[in-house]
């Protein structure tokens, strides 16, 4: 499983030629550190890097906080035609995005938007993806009515309920939350293509396509440098926050 | 409960209707967007799907066309459709036995196993872009580390992704590499697998086959179930690792169906058949995925206490 990834250190650490050498050679002989430098100079690599770590962070906030306010709704107010809505929300968890993309893309285009952040960061502030709105509201049930009835004897309205009372409680389901959308953001790669196109707007995932035979010959040396400083901030979130990732996917009740 | 909403009926208290008016607030910005991002999309995309509608100019109400194109015109859909379902039919099981195995191995009580857990769900985090280029590589037929490790012993490596018949084992293989999410849901559901059925178990006498064939797998069966139907629905939405990759070839022998209807929206402009191509394939993901259910009376076991 580690195998691959080693390899990919290993060949960003190697000279040009030292990676077509047959039979391998598992270690870079000599140790070429300036790959990085000259990799990440290569192409605009730092303005991709920014480039993503903003359409990913205001994605992160805006499903956080969308998906939590209607999954507040939906564990704890009583409404008319409530269940409807709910069956509709977990049937959109089939509908495929193929299906709405094109009509998606003519409505951007229209508002002119094009080339620019707003395709991508918009469609998460709108409750960010059903799954999300599922899973907060799984955890929303887990807590005591009886917090509630407090703050509302106290004199508390539903939003500081939701705002002062349960969502300090939702922490580790919202860290879930932020770091399925993280993820899903720092590696979305369809959306990007689709909307961006000027280079200075790209990010990581279409930036690094770039590596590849750029005037011909790839450098794979520079690719795999590149491509592993890409994948560092997902895998320090992944690595400081693991424990998350196992108790989102108990909590979805995949359990039936 | 009932009494509440009966009490409603007869005569809605002001607190009540501040309720209700604040349900739909709170849940607004959800509502909002399912009409402006899903339920507008889906009928603009059913009308698009009768429509020539090549962008530059105004949409032309052409009937039928597209999906008699797509039926009776069109070879690369029958491609796309052959290749998708080959690769669901290698990805689909391979996956799910690994994956199984996998959360199987980790969910014994032996010191160390978390980091092995982290291992393997590794690579689903690095997913998409990265994990493609990785692959690229490692299955490059000169100097890749799977070639290389076959000439080792022997063997001459196939092409990969530059042949038309290795193509698709080529991303079933690096499908198998990522394969976190299904692990970890499988681990979950072990986990919750009762430990007092395990012990009745070994009360009868049972051995570890035993055990795994009578309450392991029944226990387990409508997470496999769940676990089918993504993947079902993941195949036929493989875009970002055959674009960047192979781009459908060669010769189309990897042209995903995800990327033809990509192709058509954004390549040819052929805004209302990719419409239609979308259609096709949600009503070809519900068909399969009804089928699966169907099927499920005859092998996923519900116990009572499982079901929300």
């Amino acid at each position: 499983m580690l195998l691959p990834v080693f390899w990919m250190l290993s060949a960003s650490l190697k000279d040009e030629g030292d990676v077509f050498l047959v039979p391998i050679q598992w270690l870079p002989d000599p140790f070429r550190w300036s790959n990085y430098p000259e990799a990440l100079t290569f192409q605009p690599f730092w303005s991709y890097f920014r480039n993503s770590v903003i359409v990913t962070g205001l994605s992160v906030v805006g499903a956080v906080l969308s998906a939590s306010l209607v999954a507040y709704a939906f564990a704890r107010l009583r409404a008319p035609g409530k269940n409807v809505l709910f069956a509709i929300l977990l049937s959109t968890l089939m509908l495929p995005g193929e299906v709405t993309l094109v009509p998606i893309y003519l409505l951007f285009r229209n508002l002119g938007w094009l080339d620019t952040y707003r395709p991508l960061i918009v469609p998460s502030w709108f409750g960010g993806s059903a799954f999300y709105i599922f899973l907060l509201r799984q955890f929303f049930l887990t807590l005591p009515t009886e917090l509630d009835d407090a703050a509302k004897i106290d004199g508390a309205n539903l939003f500081s309920i939701y705002w002062r009372i349960l969502l300090p409680l939702t922490k580790p389901a919202l860290a879930s939350v932020a770091i399925f959308s993280f993820f899903s953001q720092w590696n979305n790669f369809q959306a990007a293509l689709i909307y961006l196109n000027t280079m200075e707007k790209y990010t990581l995932p279409i930036g690094l396509r770039l590596y590849l035979s750029s005037f011909g010959q790839t450098h794979w040396n520079y690719l795999m440098a590149a491509t592993l400083v890409s994948v560092v901030p997902p895998i320090l979130i992944f690595f400081t926050s693991q424990r998350y990732f196992v108790e989102g996917a108990a909590l979805t009740g995949v359990k039936g | 409960m009932t009494t509440q909403t009966g009490r409603a009926r007869r005569r809605i208290s002001p607190l009540l209707l501040r309720e209700y008016i604040a349900f739909y607030l709170f849940a607004s910005p959800w509502l909002l967007g399912l009409l402006v991002f899903t339920l507008g999309p889906m009928i603009a995309s059913l009308l698009l799907s009768f429509a020539d509608y090549p962008v530059i100019v105004a949409p032309k109400w052409i009937g039928l066309k597209n999906y008699v194109d797509l039926f009776t015109d069109d070879k690369l859909v029958w491609q796309s459709l052959k290749v998708t379902l080959l690769y669901s039919l290698g990805a689909i099981p391979m996956t799910l036995c690994f994956s199984f195995f996998v959360a199987t191995l980790l969910n014994q009580q032996i010191k160390g196993v978390k980091i092995f857990r982290t291992i393997y769900y590794m690579p689903a985090v690095i997913s998409g872009v990265p994990v493609a280029l990785l692959w690229m590589w490692m299955l490059n037929p000169e100097f890749g580390l799977v070639n290389n490790a076959l000439r080792w012993v022997g063997i001459k490596g196939p092409q990969w992704f530059f042949s038309t018949t290795w193509v698709i084992p080529a991303f079933i293989i690096m499908n198998l590499w990522t394969i976190g999410v299904t692990m970890v849901i499988f681990l979950a559901g072990l986990k919750g697998i009762p430990d007092h059925l395990y012990e009745a178990a070994d009360i009868d006498g049972a051995g570890p086959w035993s055990k795994f064939r009578n309450v392991t797998l029944p226990m387990m069966s409508p997470i496999i179930l769940f676990n089918v139907v993504i993947g079902i629905i993941d195949s036929f939405q493989i875009f970002t690792p055959a674009f960047i990759i192979t781009n459908g070839g060669p010769a189309n022998a990897s042209l995903f169906y995800g990327l033809y209807l990509y192709n058509n929206a954004f390549k040819f402009f052929k805004m209302g058949y990719a419409a239609a191509l979308a259609w096709l394939m949600f009503l070809i993901i519900l068909a399969l995925t009804g089928l699966v259910f169907r099927s499920t009376a005859r092998w996923v076991y519900y116990e009572g206490s499982l079901i929300r």
